[in-house]
């Protein structure tokens, strides 16, 4: 009976033990978590994670250099949902990351204030802005990702941050009945 | 238990017609005015063709289509434009929508429609597209723009044309009273449809629990004496009337989830629908009115009305006696799909086919919701074959891979699983807040991938310019210190 | 003028609720109760009062631990089921502390502690039965004899029950040894243990054409309760059929081909909680498999584990670790066994 509990304790130590020190070692992420992690955020490539992008951040996560709250645009869910992968308590985003509404914003250029100066063609990271040097500069809304980033080259601050046109809400194919028709 | 299920999903239900269907129909009193939302069918809202003070007859059409999928929409009185502007209406309960306001001048002027050939005479597109400016929609509850319908109809080369007379949800009997006294207008309707998509097969289905229905639908065809049109007896099961539990009943065939009847070779339309085109097409009257059933224990006298657009619902209830002291809860449409409305002051839009003045009697109050005890009552029920207890489990936990793969998006929301559960679980309503919610989901994802394509696109355009000129410079550098001596 | 306003459907199924639905199972238990205590004397109904007085206590105390309302959930008749069966499951004269600590182990650990009503993925009796039979071996082969002719059945009275049962011990006149009999299936077991043949361990006055005399009322009593549940839909066919076809099918096969050593179907069928499991226990609908088709793999599958428990295993009976093992593997037959959607191929 007692080298039974003996036996019992030891091997319930010793799997505590394993456990404990697997956690703790450093192992270097895979592509493929990356490539996970990736996946689970928003693509804004906006930068307020600290990191230049969608995919440095999803490595930082992977390799331990960064926390899962830090994407505003991803907001709660995205927060869950890297929780979730990386097997670790969600939690929410931390408001020192930004806080943004929870509608979906564009930018949106002022065509009258417009210089033609490429700035924010050149800032924008997904190719949102339709211009050439000289020419009227204009963001396809539909394309534009709302990270802000062309706002501060704005040399004559014509860029302001609009709230989404209302057929981007909810782009797939709405439920065709009554409560939920299609409004003016 | 006292609740019969079919052996392929759904319900016997008790009707809850005999009370409306005792009298003839009659016609709704005129009322002093009518509200006319602009968006009372599927697709893009039409758009108004008078203006405030405009002079405006009975017939005349005052809003015309926005787009391929919109509607005709016609005044139902003569009058004058009162305004248009947000207002209230039953879709809409969450914010008013712009209405074209008529006042009625109690004069009744048609308004001309110039004389057209007969329906046979026209080519089927011309046929299509003429019935599309009588305004008619999809009388069924759907209110999907007939004429898009038909084409998409007609692309099928031929398609089995099917007239949906199973009004199989309780307290509705606008069609059962249709066929009974219009049936003649039914079949008309129905060789219109033939002409154009050009096809030689209509059935019309009636529920067997409406024998002088199917009676009078089976003299009409028989007057008329053309052997494509044909009534046929449809078991009396909710939801027999949807529309692929009707195209599975009566041909066999399962409409893809990811098509439409169309796909199949199949095109449904309600029968009412058939009446309001042989209305327009042969009496030159566009759709200004349709038959509405009064019923529940919360109205004096229940009746079928035909009812004009946009009269208010509070003046059909007087037309019927007024409501009753047990009155409670006002419903447009029937028990299990209807929905449920704040008051009375709302138009009668194309989609209202019932107002259920309910009661206590007519309603059976939901008891406290306890958890699900997954005893598969739900799953027998489901017409769509579903497990809507997975769903609910799944819809709890947030998971939406896991609605999806049971079905969430094939949810008919006929309210069969909601009926049975034993543990109240209020299943419709929680699918209904979870499809939205998966679209945007959904939706969301595309839109990251999409932008993460573009980011990749354009890392790759600038780190290939970058060694471009690079590589420029390099050659640069090659042909200058080649030069040098 | 305002109405109330309330989402579609805006009516439900009458007189349905949760309650009724396990009201009615406890209903259909009534024939199995009653012809027990004919047989067997009124320790079943001591048993019962027991399992239900723990099983009560053993729910509020749970609900309010957990923080959740009480009255709800107290009499839907969920731990009433479960107090039951458990009680069923056990010697007629077990001592008090056995069916109360089988019960609140059912209720708090195997119920509650996996989320109360709806979340349980064991069945409760039977977890509740299997901690008893694995840490009280001895307590649960107190079986006795049935009243019937060709037993040695001592009666006690109700007062001798109860004393029994509430202190653990027999009268001082009576012994153990001297009122204590073997099941059926024990009796069969020994038998072959001893060497002896089928047929011969099944002769004696102890057997009929059937099985065990006197037991075989008893299933055949919680065969017509099943019936009766068939009838009203509270549970539907696949389980049983596909539990006792399981059944039938393996003891039909094996006795075939040795009936020496192996017992026949009509045996299998009449004797321990065969009836009681494929009609009550395996039906438990909160730990089944979910689609139809998953209920017939779920039932063949407790059919076949019985079996080779009953047969091969350690155990006279096998039908409340049969159950268990399914239980396991409920999600990955319904990971299997999703029923085709309308519209989709497959």
């Amino acid at each position: 009976m007692l080298t039974a509990l003996l036996i019992m304790t030891l091997l319930v130590a010793a799997a505590a033990a394993a456990r404990a020190l697997a956690d703790r070692v450093q192992r270097d992420p895979t592509d493929e978590l990356i490539e996970r992690l990736n996946d689970l955020l928003p693509q804004t490539q906006c930068g307020r994670c600290t990191f230049t992008g969608c995919r440095p951040y999803a490595t930082a996560i992977a390799t331990g250099a960064a926390d899962i709250n830090q994407c505003p645009p991803g907001g709660d869910r995205t927060a869950a949902a890297l929780a979730e992968l990386m097997g670790r308590e969600p939690k929410p985003v931390d408001p020192g990351f930004g806080v943004l509404p929870s509608y979906p914003r564009v930018a949106w250029i002022d065509e009258s204030r417009c210089i033609g100066c490429t700035k924010c063609i050149q800032a924008c990271p997904v190719d949102a802005i339709v211009g050439a040097s000289r020419y009227m500069h204009t963001v396809i809304a539909d394309q534009c990702t709302g990270c802000e980033l062309c706002i501060p080259p704005c040399p004559v601050d014509c860029i302001e941050m609009r709230p989404a046109p209302q057929a981007l809400w909810m782009r797939a194919q709405p439920i065709l009945s009554l409560s939920t028709s299609t409004s003016h | 238990m006292a609740v019969k299920i079919g052996t392929r999903g759904g319900l016997r239900l008790e009707a809850h017609k005999e009370r409306s269907t005792r009298q003839n129909l009659r016609a709704a009193s005129q009322p002093p005015i009518v509200v006319l939302p602009l968006d009372q069918h599927t697709g893009l809202p039409a758009i108004a063709i008078v203006k405030a003070g405009d002079r405006v007859l009975r017939g005349q059409p005052i809003a015309q289509p926005s787009g391929s999928l919109s509607a005709w929409l016609h005044s139902p009185v003569s009058g004058h434009v009162k305004a248009i502007e947000p207002r209230p209406a039953p879709h809409h309960l969450g914010s008013p929508t712009i209405s074209v306001v008529i006042e009625n001048d109690g004069r009744d002027e048609p308004f001309d429609f110039p004389a057209r050939a007969t329906f046979e005479e026209l080519p089927p597109e011309e046929l299509c597209e003429h019935i599309g400016r009588g305004g008619i929609v999809g009388l069924g509850g759907a209110v999907f723009p007939t004429a898009p319908k038909l084409w998409s109809g007609m692309q099928a080369h031929g398609p089995h044309l099917i007239l949906n007379g199973v009004e199989c949800e309780p307290y509705i009997s606008c069609d059962d009273m249709l066929m009974r006294e219009r049936a003649s207008d039914v079949v008309f309707g129905a060789r219109v449809l033939l002409h154009a998509l050009s096809t030689k097969s209509c059935i019309i289905a009636v529920e067997d629990d409406m024998p002088l229905a199917l009676e009078a639908m089976r003299r009409a065809v028989a007057e008329a004496g053309d052997s494509r049109v044909r009534a046929q007896a449809v078991p009396g099961i909710y939801p027999a009337g949807g529309e692929k539990q009707l195209i599975s009943t009566l041909l066999g065939v399962e409409v893809p989830f990811d098509g439409l009847p169309a796909d199949v070779g199949v095109l449904c339309h309600n029968v009412a629908t058939a009446a309001a085109i042989a209305h327009w097409i042969r009496d030159g009257r566009p759709l200004i009115s349709r038959i509405i059933t009064v019923t529940g224990d919360g109205v004096r006298e229940p009746a079928n009305l035909d009812v004009l657009l946009g009269t208010s619902f509070a003046s059909v209830i007087a037309d019927c006696g007024g409501y009753t002291e047990r009155m409670e809860r006002l419903i447009m449409g029937g028990s299990m799909m209807g929905l449920a409305l704040p008051h009375d002051e709302l138009p009668v839009v194309k989609a209202t086919n019932c107002i259920v003045a309910a009661s206590r009697l007519d309603l059976e109050p939901r008891a406290a919701e306890m958890p699900c005890i997954r005893c598969g009552l739900c799953a027998d029920a489901c017409p769509a074959f579903l497990l809507p207890q997975q769903i609910h489990l799944h819809v709890q936990s947030g998971d939406l891979a896991g609605m999806a793969r049971y079905g969430l998006l094939d949810c008919i929301e006929c309210g069969c699983c909601d009926y049975v559960c034993p543990s109240q679980i209020p299943l419709v309503e929680r699918f209904r807040e979870a499809k939205p919610l998966h679209a945007a989901t959904l939706a969301e994802r595309n839109d990251a991938a999409l932008a993460r394509l573009r980011f990749e696109a354009r890392a790759e355009r600038l780190e290939r310019l970058e060694s471009e000129r690079r590589a420029a410079l390099a050659r640069k550098r090659q042909e200058l210190t080649g030069k040098r001596p | 003028m305002p109405f109330a306003t309330s989402a579609a459907p805006h009516v439900v199924a009458p007189r349905n609720s949760v309650a009724r639905v396990m009201r009615q199972v406890l209903y259909a238990l009534v024939p199995t109760v009653a012809v027990h205590v004919y047989l067997f004397g009124p320790g079943l109904l001591v048993q019962i009062a027991l399992a239900a007085i723990t099983a009560i206590a053993a729910e509020a105390l749970a609900l309010w631990l957990r923080d959740r309302p009480v009255k709800p959930f107290l009499f839907d008749g969920s731990a009433l089921i479960t107090a039951v069966l458990l009680a069923l499951c056990l010697p007629p004269l077990a001592p008090w502390w056995l069916i109360v600590s089988g019960t609140a182990f059912a209720i708090l650990l195997a119920k509650h502690l996996f989320g109360g009503l709806g979340a349980n993925p064991f069945n409760p009796a039977m977890v509740g039965y299997a901690v008893l039979l694995v840490s009280f071996p001895v307590q649960l082969l107190r079986w006795l004899p049935p009243d019937v002719q060709g037993f040695d059945h001592t009666p006690l009275s109700l007062a001798q029950t109860l004393t029994t049962i509430l202190t653990g011990e027999l009268p001082a006149e009576l012994s153990w040894d001297a009122i204590t009999s073997p099941t059926p299936l024990e009796a069969v077991r020994t038998g072959l243990a001893m060497g002896l043949t089928m047929g011969e361990a099944h002769a004696g006055a102890m057997f009929s054409h059937f099985g065990g005399r006197g037991w075989e009322w008893i299933n055949l009593a919680t065969l017509a309760g099943g019936l009766w549940l068939l009838a009203v839909r509270v549970i539907k066919w696949h389980i049983p059929v596909a539990m006792l076809g399981a059944i039938l099918v393996c003891s039909s096969v094996m006795s075939a081909l040795d009936p020496g050593a192996y017992a026949g179907p009509l045996f299998h069928l009449t004797s321990g909680a065969s009836l009681l499991g494929a009609f009550f226990i395996a039906t438990d609908p909160i730990s089944a498999a979910t689609s139809d088709r998953g209920k017939l793999v779920y039932g063949a599958g407790i059919g076949v584990a019985t079996y080779v428990i009953r047969t091969w295993g350690g155990y006279p009976d096998g039908v409340a670790f049969a159950v268990l093992l399914m239980n396991l593997a409920v999600p990955l037959i319904d990971r299997y066994t999703i029923p085709r959607i309308y519209g989709h191929a497959r």
